[in-house]
């Protein structure tokens, strides 16, 4: 345990511990269940997600260094892709083609949406690549912009995405013939349906750890963290820059695509109002307050922060009731405002994260530590 | 014809709030190569503080005559204020972290700054008063109105005195000097410190201005009002060639005019097939295209390549 | 430290929910035999539509209220009702996690969500679970198309309210070129497709359809491009705050048109923010106004002495709980599998309208009342489409 408490990033868990986390895990919605309610295993599914997107985000800002405020676009990318195979809207845009729709298979989507999301990335990357990082961020926080702007209007001439209403009934997600709509009762043991979602969202973020975490030893990734530091270094080592920020995008995108269409089978709706600005930086905000290129990091604010929205809700007006008998401030304001003193106060006194990435923070440090000089 | 000449009228005022809002950025960023992601927010902070002060004012009996500027100068007093506090707090301390960091911290002054504005103005649109009598006039059928006049002239005036403090002036000579290399402007008995909070203060003084027009001009006030306002405004200054401040001016300009050409005319020139609704994109179509083939502007020197 | 101070930060973040989210038994009338009935509200009580969320839940308990007061006999037992009302922060996301509560803590039925856009996902969990839910605000027509048992609404839909508008555009305004602005959003693009298909039916032609969003405040590009097309009404499907600085920019651009909107620009918001311009403007409001129904100027003094003045769907949520409990009390049942059927046939009396149910779960008939800003108020015209 302790080595796994220590801050550095690199850090390997031992097999025994990790083998405790693993139950402990597999445990936490029974006892999330038991003691707070449904509604709460319901809200950790949505913190899987958003520890998807966060992970996501991290390979494109954390290890590459290239600050994405659209990122959201790639979520809804996925979401929307599997929103139109796997429900009933085609039959509207085609009637002819697809009489009750297209209800492609999720497990077919997955990959599709993948590529196509990581598409999009190379497709954003491209033209802004040779963009310095502020340039790049305000490219970006467009690109989500556009994305959004042309789901919620592809509804003419041809309905392909039914605009502002959002296209629902999607098919619910099913793993070998069985629904994670339904309860499910295997071995005698009643799981309901945000259960086997919430382990189908854990599946797939071990999924995308494992893949952030071979990537960050890897060549690549090493390859990633020296453009970060020194793009003109990393570029006279030989290191083909260009091809390894799309790749960074594209990658990015990926998790972002997947991480989407899980959302769209779980909900059974999508509409473009969940795909705003608001939500991009919120991701950004996971990673950069967790630790920008540290994966443990990376995952605490994603639960951190997905959690907090909840927990303010839950305690800011019960607490305003009591002392001053109204809600002078709404949880919302609040949390949004938090965020914001957040960002300042981290940047400004722990511009790695609170759980930081050791490389990171030597080179965060180092850069001081020349000013200084 | 007359349709064709309201649209360029309209673009024009729009326009002209668009190069207001873009001379702060472009200031701060020719001086310091930040992007004062916060600068919307200080618009709206103006409008609302000059909502207020006018509200108080008249609600004793001040004549509008004379509350009008009295609220401007309380507007532009607390924002400089504001702009000020931002520098000092948000962005000083960072003067030499990596880039991500002064621009993560924008980031946030942008969402504190809107979040403090909800909470004490609260989230409703707020009517803004109707003071002096918004007198139309008619130019060869179309119609523009005092107030828009106003801006337009306020606009160019603006420019035109800041040309002057830049290139006429002592500060305007230790500006330029920063801009070129801080270190050698220190040596050279510059107290640096003291002309980039000059020039935010400058820049947030333009932006309560700015803030009080476009209220004036649409009759309200609102938490919101500054975010897309500072996008767009931001994208004037790139297209215009950021750091440049008649680009800034030419890039307002002209994003004025595509925006509202654009959604005018792109239903009948494209048969339907892409309508008004596309408004919005326009200006982060214009703002990539002008990044990706010309990422130094209209009028700008090659800035992109610097530091 | 740095680690310890998170694992520090993060325990107590998990130590505030787990106190705040004890769950409230304050069941005293449980312990005195009645039984008791949950009934769920959701709808956003924080945020920008906090007012109207808050307004909706005041007009649900006030039902509950009476009808506890009342003492309602329902399978040989006294009933007693319990609201427990969530927030959805108008979220799709918060709203099926607070789906998911109120089905946790075994609601009977559910009066919400007010937005269309957090209706639909949640109508999916109640769905599934087998429980009643009637949506006093949400006129999205795709809500009730899922081919849900289980969900009504009290209110006429887009398309309902869409057709209303329409035809009294075409025959009682005499409007022959009409031009569409709408705000891009699921209720202004729903509200002016459903208007446009009606007036085109009654003879009148779409001269533009312009667009604009629900944060826009500069409308003279798309007005002039309207003012260039020449039509006698403009119909803007959106809300007050866009509604009122369009009114101001349409009489700055001296556009002579006949300006309307739905029940989003019904409110003295609209006024407000038009300044004089709001003069001569119309809008919609499902139902019949209040003081023409039967009970209804009794309900909105009793609810503006004990509340504040009424925001917009306080009435229709009074009579959701109202027909729910009809519903309830005719199926001498308080299980949704039992009184569903109930609530399918049910006809009641209501102080918004006579409800009855389509095979949809749709209000029948769906009137809709139009109104007019005179003297810089808003005033009742006339009623169409009622279910009389």
């Amino acid at each position: 345990m302790k080595q796994l408490l220590s801050p550095g990033g690199g850090t390997q868990p031992t097999k025994f511990t990790l083998c405790l986390m693993f139950a402990a895990v597999l445990l936490l919605p029974f006892a999330t269940d038991a003691l707070l309610g449904r509604g709460w295993v319901r809200i950790m599914d949505f913190a899987m997600l958003y520890i998807m997107l966060a992970l996501g985000l991290n390979i494109v800002v954390g290890y590459a260094g290239l600050l994405d405020l659209g990122y959201i676009a790639f979520f809804a990318v996925g979401a929307y892709c599997y929103a139109l195979t796997g429900s009933p809207h085609l039959a509207l845009a085609f009637p002819l083609l697809f009489p009750d729709g297209l209800h492609l298979s999720f497990w077919l989507v997955v990959p599709l949406a993948a590529l196509l999301a990581g598409g999009f990335g190379v497709l954003l990357g491209a033209p802004t690549l040779r963009l310095r990082g502020d340039y790049l961020a305000i490219v970006t926080l467009g690109f989500g912009e556009i994305i959004r702007i042309f789901m919620n209007n592809l509804n003419a001439p041809i309905n392909l995405t039914n605009g502002p209403q959002g296209i629902s009934r999607i098919d619910p997600i099913s793993m070998a013939g069985v629904s994670l709509n339904a309860t499910q009762e295997i071995f005698g043991i009643v799981l309901p349906s945000v259960h086997l979602y919430f382990y189908l969202f854990l599946g797939f973020a071990a999924l995308v750890v494992f893949v952030s975490q071979r990537l960050e030893k890897s060549r690549i990734g090493r390859a990633w963290m020296a453009i970060r530091e020194d793009e003109i270094a990393a570029s006279s080592m030989g290191i083909n820059t260009r091809n390894l920020k799309l790749l960074a995008f594209a990658m990015g995108a990926m998790f972002g695509g997947v991480s989407g269409t899980l959302f769209a089978g779980f909900q059974g709706f999508v509409s473009p109002e969940s795909f705003s600005l608001m939500e991009s930086i919120m991701v950004l905000c996971m990673v950069v307050l967790g630790g920008m290129g540290n994966i443990y990091g990376v995952i605490l604010g994603g639960l951190l922060l997905a959690l907090l929205p909840e927990v303010l809700r839950h305690s800011v007006v019960p607490l305003q009731q009591a002392l001053f008998g109204k809600t002078l401030i709404d949880p919302e304001s609040l949390r949004m405002l938090l965020f914001g003193t957040a960002l300042i106060v981290v940047m400004l006194y722990r511009p790695a994260g609170i759980w930081p990435s050791r490389v990171r923070r030597r080179e965060l440090e180092t850069d001081e530590a020349a000013e200084i000089v | 014809m007359e349709i064709f000449l309201q649209q360029i009228i309209n673009g024009l005022v729009q326009g002209s709030v668009y190069a207001l809002v873009a001379l702060g950025y472009t200031m701060v960023y020719g001086i310091l190569g930040l992007i004062n992601f916060a600068h919307g927010e200080v618009v709206m902070v103006g409008a609302m503080l000059a909502l207020s002060a006018l509200t108080a004012l008249i609600g004793w009996d001040v004549s509008p005559l004379l509350a009008l500027p009295l609220s401007l100068i309380l507007a532009m007093a607390g924002c400089m204020a504001l702009g000020y506090g931002i520098e000092r707090v948000a962005y000083r301390p960072l003067r030499h972290a990596p880039r991500l960091a002064p621009l993560i911290t924008a980031i946030g002054v942008s969402i504190v700054l809107q979040n403090l504005a909800m909470m004490i103005w609260g989230r409703e649109y707020h009517a803004f008063p109707q003071l002096i009598n918004n007198q139309p006039h008619h130019i060869g059928g179309a119609i523009i109105n005092d107030i828009q006049i106003i801006i337009v002239i306020m606009a160019v005036m603006i420019m035109t005195g800041l040309m002057l403090v830049v290139h006429r002036t002592r500060l305007g000579r230790a500006m330029r000097a920063v801009a070129e290399n801080q270190h050698a402007a220190q040596l050279m008995g510059v107290d640096i410190n003291r002309v980039i909070s000059i020039t935010f203060m400058l820049g947030s003084a333009l932006a309560a201005i700015a803030g009080l027009m476009v209220s004036a001009n649409y009759g309200l006030a609102h938490y919101y009002m500054g975010f897309m306002l500072g996008l767009k405004a931001f994208t004037a200054a790139v297209l215009g060639g950021i750091g440049n401040l008649r680009g800034a001016m030419l890039g307002g300009l002209l994003l004025g005019l595509i925006e509202s050409l654009g959604a005018g005319y792109i239903g009948d020139l494209t048969g339907g097939f892409l309508g008004s609704q596309y408004q919005d994109v326009f200006a982060f179509f214009v703002l990539i295209a002008v990044l990706v083939f010309r990422p130094s502007g209209l009028l700008g020197e090659r800035l992109a390549e610097r530091a | 430290m740095s680690f310890r101070s998170a694992l520090s930060l993060s325990l107590a973040v998990l130590a505030l929910a787990l106190s705040a989210c004890g769950k409230s038994s304050s069941d005293e009338a449980a312990a005195s035999g009645d039984r008791v009935v949950r009934i769920g509200a959701a709808a956003p009580l924080t945020g920008p539509q906090a007012h109207l969320g808050k307004d909706n839940e005041n007009g649900t308990r006030m039902a509950i209220d009476e009808a506890n007061a009342k003492g309602i006999v329902i399978g040989g037992r006294k009933i007693h009702f319990e609201l427990i009302s969530e927030d959805d922060q108008a979220d799709p996301k918060t709203a099926t996690i607070v789906a998911q509560k109120l089905v946790d803590n075994e609601v009977s039925g559910v009066i919400g969500h007010l937005n269309s856009g957090t209706t639909i996902p949640a109508a999916k969990i109640y769905s599934d679970n087998g429980i009643a839910q009637i949506s006093p605000s949400a006129t999205a027509v795709s809500y009730t198309q899922q081919g849900f048992k289980t969900a009504f609404r009290v209110m006429a839909n887009d398309a309902q309210q869409g057709r209303a508008l329409g035809e009294y555009a075409v025959k009682n305004l005499g409007a022959k070129k009409i031009a569409i602005i709408d705000d891009r959003t699921a209720y202004g693009q729903g509200l002016a497709d459903e208007f446009i298909k009606a007036a085109e039916a009654a003879g009148a032609q779409i001269v533009a359809h312009e667009y604009t969003s629900d944060k826009s405040v500069d409308f003279t590009a798309v007005l002039t491009a309207v003012k260039g097309k020449q039509p006698e009404l403009l119909f803007y499907g959106g809300m007050d705050a866009q509604g009122g600085p369009m009114a101001r920019q349409i009489k700055a651009l001296a556009l002579k048109v006949k300006f309307m909107m739905g029940d989003g620009g019904y409110t003295p918001e609209f006024v407000k923010l038009a300044g004089d311009a709001a003069q001569g403007a119309y809008a919609s409001l499902p139902g019949v106004p209040l003081d023409k129904m039967p009970g209804g100027k009794e309900f909105s003094e009793r609810f503006v002495a004990k509340y504040q003045p009424i925001q917009l769907y306080a009435p229709y949520c009074y009579d959701a709980v109202n027909v729910m409990i009809a519903a309830m009390q005719k199926a001498d049942s308080v299980e949704p599998a039992k009184y569903l059927p109930a609530l399918a046939n049910i006809s009641h009396e209501g102080i918004t309208a006579r409800i009855q149910f389509d095979g949809n779960g749709d209000l029948k008939g769906g009137a809709v009342t139009l109104y007019q800003v005179k003297q810089g108020k808003w005033q009742a015209l006339e009623t169409v489409g009622a279910a009389q």
